[in-house]
């Protein structure tokens, strides 16, 4: 019986959680109508994309057995890059090749400070938090950066409320959500990635050419924060070097929620995506239920602790 | 003999694990204040009889008594406060605390929670004082002291519980002459305190030197003791190996061909100091030696894992200037690691994962891996090896120790290595998987690879090899044809008695 429960568990854990946050807050008469219409559902998708993008490169982080704390600093630094690359007249194209390579940098940078100086992830990505963030302050002189107009502006809006077509961000998102799972689960570099994060010594002990791909690892999760960072910028409308500050305890928990281990080897894009869309219903249906901002911290709080501990009942792992 | 009833007696115990059967029947008596040595090949049960008198582990049967008392001890803490105290060759010290806090560790005078420094301090001078270092540092940190200060520390808090038993595991595998003899004459005041010592050591002339007594344990049964005064070294050896040869080795037709492998004056950080040799197509070539004897870490340089300082290693002809086990792979040179959960496998990856790893590229175009290629590899090989386990997707870390083996081997086997680099190929398996295993190297060198192999059995080497070397204190120092070898000499070879 309690195999059955952790296979039940172990398949449908993140999605039995989204079904009940769900659930739960269809359940008052006077929020149902809403809170279940195709518009919210809309607006709950737009909420999602920069935690969900985020999360697409904290999962490659995670499982390579790795942890990415400058995720909310880099999401800063690109989005005011953006605007400043707006502000001074280049094609939307050229803003956003050079924010997702802004973002890539910025990892690389990571990665290669990782490998090279032996030191642990949490310990540099905690430097470049401070350093992105400094960084992007510099550049916008400590104020929003401004511009009149741009189609990036357009990405990110659910203004339309009778209009089915999702904004570009969601559907962006959706796609290479699809492309970094297939990436993961399907490609020599994703199986590596799993590797290198199960057993580093046994990657290498197969030929895994571990310092290379952690360096890879960190630089492609940055492309991804860099395109967060744009998705950003398109719903702020502005850069703002302040923005998005503790958005990487939301993305490590959305990764964390979906299943994933932070001792690597372990995780799955679908569950990180589950995992940020229960994160952004909760927030949504708090709102709508008008409690306090405050409430709605401590509940996903609570939710973290909750969702890591069936991960643990699933796994069956003491300790 | 000592006054029997006021020290340790064992009869008959018995332990086993699952199948395998580790202590088949110890009988052992230890007089109060006497030091005896354990002695016995690397697997005969030695460090499980010191488990089951440790605590660790519950004997299935036989009884053991101390101080004329049945002793069970119900887990390492029972067995402390019942006053037998373990040194095992690792230490366990808290490395940033000073040397005081160590030797009170666990045992810390306190009143009302707090500890009592200066009290703390005196108990531990007074119990370095007992192994005649009165002068220790107190306020050193254990991080800063020598090896041999922190086994000084580690014995000293063994003595904070006033111990009737103390055993002690390798105590001088790293240390010098010189603090040798210091520790000896520690040894030589406990037992004038009254304190029995089990001494446990490869280097038979330290126990010769040290103990009043031996005992001999071989296959998990103990097959002889007596006083040490007098016993000769052949004596003792001939006790340890003698062993009619079983045939669990089948020796397969082959011939020695080209010269595949290629080392000379090998060197690697800490411990290869010097290593020669050279191995032929067709050929198995044993590694034989204590452990900590650098054999392993001459796989390890020959397979890039570990830097080459001097000398060099050609693979089929070529030296490469710095190897990695990348290149290794793609030259087709494989390696079985000796430590499977920390190096050797992913325990939470498939089985498919684990054996496909060191060649995905092959198993997809452009980047791509398809999983059914590697399950359908995988079950050949579970077939092929009768891996026992639910499918080619269950988790390794779900098996049997016989069965993960299998696994790494067969990762070798699929991916295909020529020369097979196999450190301990059948650590902690069981006879039936042992023999499979011996069959399929005598196949693979039939069929032309070459395989080193490193075990710490002699048996095996003598069984399954060509050519055995010895290594001893990080050299390799004696090449001979199997035939030229005894297990006395092979040995003796070891222990660096020449």
């Amino acid at each position: 019986m309690k195999s059955t429960l952790k296979t039940v568990l172990g398949k449908f854990g993140p999605f039995l959680g989204l079904a009940l946050v769900i659930l739960f807050f269809s359940l008052p008469a006077e929020t149902r109508q809403f809170f279940l219409s195709y518009h919210n559902f809309k607006i709950i998708l737009t909420q999602t994309v920069i935690v969900a993008v985020g999360s697409l490169g904290m999962t490659l982080v995670i499982v390579s057995g790795g942890i990415d704390l400058s995720v909310g600093s880099s999401i800063a630094l690109t989005s005011v890059i953006g605007a400043l690359m707006i502000q001074h007249g280049w094609n939307t194209a050229g803003v956003v090749a050079a924010v997702v390579a802004a973002g890539g940098l910025l990892g690389l940078i990571n990665g290669l400070a990782i490998t090279s100086l032996r030191m642990t992830p949490f310990i540099i990505t905690l430097g470049m938090l401070g350093i992105g963030r400094g960084v992007a302050k510099w550049l916008a002189a400590n104020q929003t950066v401004n511009y009149d107009q741009s189609p990036i502006n357009g990405w990110m809006t659910t203004a339309r409320p009778f209009g089915y077509a999702l904004p570009a961000g969601v559907s962006v998102a959706i796609v290479l959500a699809v492309l970094t799972s297939l990436v993961l689960r399907r490609t020599v570099f994703g199986r590596h990635i799993f590797a290198l994060g199960s057993n580093e010594a046994t990657a290498r002990l197969c030929g895994v050419p571990t310092f290379r791909l952690k360096v890879l690892v960190y630089a492609v999760a940055g492309c991804l924060f860099g395109l967060s960072g744009l998705f950003q910028l398109s719903r702020l409308r502005q850069g703002d070097p302040t923005v998005a500050v503790g958005l990487e305890l939301d993305i490590i928990a959305a990764v964390i929620i979906g299943g994933a281990s932070l001792n690597g080897g372990v995780g799955s894009v679908l569950g990180s995506m589950i995992g940020a869309l229960i994160m952004s219903v909760l927030r949504n249906g708090s709102q709508q239920m008008g409690w306090p901002t405050y409430f709605q911290e401590i509940i996903i709080g609570l939710v973290i602790i909750v969702a890591v501990f069936l991960d643990r009942l699933r796994q069956g792992r003491p300790q | 003999m000592s006054s029997a009833g006021a020290g340790l007696r064992l009869s008959g115990i018995r332990k086993s694990f699952g199948a395998t059967l580790a202590l088949r029947s110890v009988s052992l008596e230890i007089g109060q204040g006497e030091v005896h040595a354990l002695i016995g090949e690397n697997g005969a049960g030695k460090s499980t009889l010191m488990k089951v008198l440790s605590g660790a582990h519950a004997p299935d049967s036989g009884s053991m008594e101390l101080g004329g008392r049945p002793y069970a001890p119900t887990g390492p803490h029972d067995a402390r406060m019942k006053g037998v105290a373990m040194i095992y060759q690792e230490l366990n010290l808290a490395l940033h605390l000073p040397a005081w806090e160590n030797v009170v560790m666990g045992a810390e005078p306190a009143r009302l929670g707090w500890i009592d420094r200066r009290a703390a301090r005196v108990l531990a001078k007074g119990a370095l004082a007992q192994l005649g270092h009165e002068r220790f540092d107190l306020d050193k940190n254990a991080g800063d002291c020598t090896i041999a200060e922190q086994q000084v520390i580690e014995i000293a808090r063994a003595l904070l519980i006033k111990p009737k038993v103390l055993i002690m595991d390798e105590p001088t595998s790293s240390l010098g002459r010189a603090d040798t003899e210091r520790l000896f004459a520690a040894i030589r005041r406990l037992k004038a305190q009254g304190v029995s010592i089990i001494y446990i050591s490869h280097f038979l002339e330290e126990c010769r030197e040290v103990a009043d007594r031996y005992s001999i344990l071989k296959d998990g049964e103990s097959v002889g003791s007596g006083p040490m005064m007098g016993a000769s070294l052949d004596q003792i050896i001939s006790l340890m190996t003698g062993r009619a040869a079983v045939d669990l080795y089948p020796r397969s037709e082959r011939e020695p061909g080209a010269v595949v492998l290629e080392v000379k004056e090998a060197a690697s950080a800490p411990r290869l100091v010097r290593a020669s040799f050279t191995l032929r197509a067709g050929e198995i070539f044993g590694l034989a030696g204590l452990i900590g004897a650098g054999r392993t870490d001459l796989l390890r340089t020959i397979f890039g894992l570990d830097e080459t300082e001097r000398g060099s290693v050609a693979v089929f002809g070529s030296v490469g200037r710095s190897a990695t086990p990348r290149l290794r792979w793609a030259e087709g040179v494989g390696f079985l690691s000796e430590n499977r959960k920390e190096e050797g496998l992913m325990l939470g990856q498939s089985i498919a994962e684990n054996m496909t790893l060191t060649k995905l590229g092959t198993f997809g175009r452009l980047g791509w891996v398809s999983p059914s290629a590697q399950r359908r590899v995988a079950s050949r090989w579970i077939t092929e090896l009768s891996v026992r386990c639910a499918g080619p997707d269950q988790a390794v870390g779900a098996l049997s120790g016989g069965n993960q083996q299998k696994v790494a081997l067969a990762r070798l086997l699929e991916h295909p290595a020529r020369i097979l680099l196999l450190d301990e190929p059948t650590r902690g398996i069981d006879v039936g998987s042992k023999a499979q295993i011996y069959e399929r190297i005598g196949q693979l060198a039939a069929s032309g690879k070459a395989v080193v192999v490193v075990s710490s059995y002699l048996p095996e080497l003598f069984g399954l090899c060509d050519r055995i070397g010895v290594m001893c204190r990080g050299e390799l120092a004696e090449v001979r044809p199997r035939a030229d070898w005894t297990e006395e000499g092979l040995l003796k070879a070891a222990l660096g008695g020449g």
